[in-house]
């Protein structure tokens, strides 16, 4: 159960969104900019560092979700697995991984970020941007990551709930709803009940 | 020195704000909403809950110019800003404050740490469900801006003198007011 009373039928973030729609708003276009917007990074890379660093901070939900978005972008799903298991040996650029040592070291701590990383990093060709979005993404995810957890939200453990938001975050972005309050109990069938974000 | 070319002279997230101003629109206006907008939990409260936050983040830049807003807010009382930092348990503040400050140190940690316990402190001690709802979402917020500004190795000069006076305006002006000092500014375009 949620820690405070939170709309019913709205998993992880959606809940604290529907709750607090003042904040959901800078929150969803931050979201919308970083990961979704045109950007030298593919929006699929980009979706891979969100879902890394929400694997590193345990967060079901948006490693989840943002996994499924991953997998729409990237046209498959072994890809989003590898990376959360081991990505030096993932199918991804040598920049990224670069990036993804940044991210990494992000999420502990961002003094963990050195100068030999960086340098890495502009080896395999990375930009200052891409740099500054890269740790912007990994510490806005340690913030969405402990908005979800720190207020107990709903987080179904049914991967198949995910799907549909994947493709909503990875056609759409992040400016509107990716899922309608689903009623817990036939949570299994992800059956959409009512929608109460139009 | 940075880790990337940010706009010279600019302290802090300013740097990165001014370097990317798409993204810095959205940051300054949550931390609007969280800190500066009229809210049950006065400014001042808001501000030690995120000076709190970072400093368990270490991070210089943000526990110095929030303490400063903390304190331009709480009658210039510099030494409670500090007691709250070092022990906020004895310091002048609400049995309510302090089970908040309780929920935002778990958050700091990871947001699981935080108990349906903690929850019922906070609740005992008169904290409503949106009060409970910001001291989360402001401690996961600081949980970002502390890495963002240290995770680019902004330029974080050591003297406190220079976050004094800019505490007490953004105080009074609030965050989205100040930031148009140093983002540049999109240009009207003519319709």
């Amino acid at each position: 159960m949620a820690h405070i009373e939170l709309p019913q039928g709205l998993p992880g973030i959606s809940a604290g969104f529907a709750f607090r729609p003042e904040t959901a708003k800078p929150m969803r276009e931050l979201a919308h900019i970083l990961l979704h917007e045109p950007n030298s990074l593919e929006p699929g890379e980009r979706e891979l560092i969100a879902t890394y660093v929400s694997s590193l901070n345990e967060c079901y939900f948006c490693q989840t979700s943002h996994g499924a978005a991953a997998a729409c972008h990237l046209g498959e799903s072994a890809t989003v697995r590898q990376v959360a298991v081991d990505y030096t040996q993932a199918a991804i650029s040598e920049k990224l991984k670069s990036l993804l040592v940044i991210a990494a070291k992000v999420q502990q701590d961002g003094k963990k970020v050195t100068e030999s990383d960086v340098a890495a990093a502009r080896a395999q060709g990375a930009s200052d941007m891409e740099i500054h979005d890269t740790v912007l993404i990994a510490a806005a995810f340690c913030m969405y990551n402990r908005y979800v957890d720190g207020l107990g939200t709903w987080q179904p453990r049914d991967e198949a709930m995910y799907a549909p938001m994947g493709q909503h975050l990875a056609s759409h972005g992040y400016r509107t709803p990716s899922i309608q309050a689903v009623n817990p109990a036939s949570a299994g069938a992800a059956e959409k009940t009512e929608s109460i974000l139009a | 020195m940075a880790h990337i070319t940010l706009p010279p002279g600019l302290q802090g997230i300013r740097g990165p704000m001014a370097f990317r101003p798409e993204t810095a629109k959205p940051l300054n206006e949550l931390v609007e909403v969280l800190l500066h907008a009229p809210n049950s939990l006065t400014p001042g409260e808001r501000e030690l809950i995120a000076t709190y936050v970072s400093y368990l983040n270490d991070c210089y830049f943000c526990q110095t110019v929030h303490g400063f807003i903390a304190s331009a807010h709480l009658d210039e009382d510099e030494e409670l800003v500090r007691r709250v930092k070092a022990d906020f348990q004895y310091a002048d503040i609400s049995p309510k404050l302090k089970t908040l400050l309780v929920i935002a140190g778990k958050v700091q940690r990871g947001g699981k740490h935080v108990t349906a316990a903690d929850v019922e402190q906070a609740r005992a001690a008169g904290a409503t469900d949106i009060e409970i709802h910001d001291t989360v979402l402001i401690a996961a917020a600081f949980c970002m801006y502390n890495r963002y500004v240290d995770g680019l190795a902004t330029w974080q000069p050591q003297e406190e003198d220079l976050y004094r006076e800019r505490g007490k305006r953004t105080a009074r002006e609030g965050y989205v007011t100040v930031s148009r000092d140093y983002i540049p500014q999109p240009t009207p375009t003519t319709v």
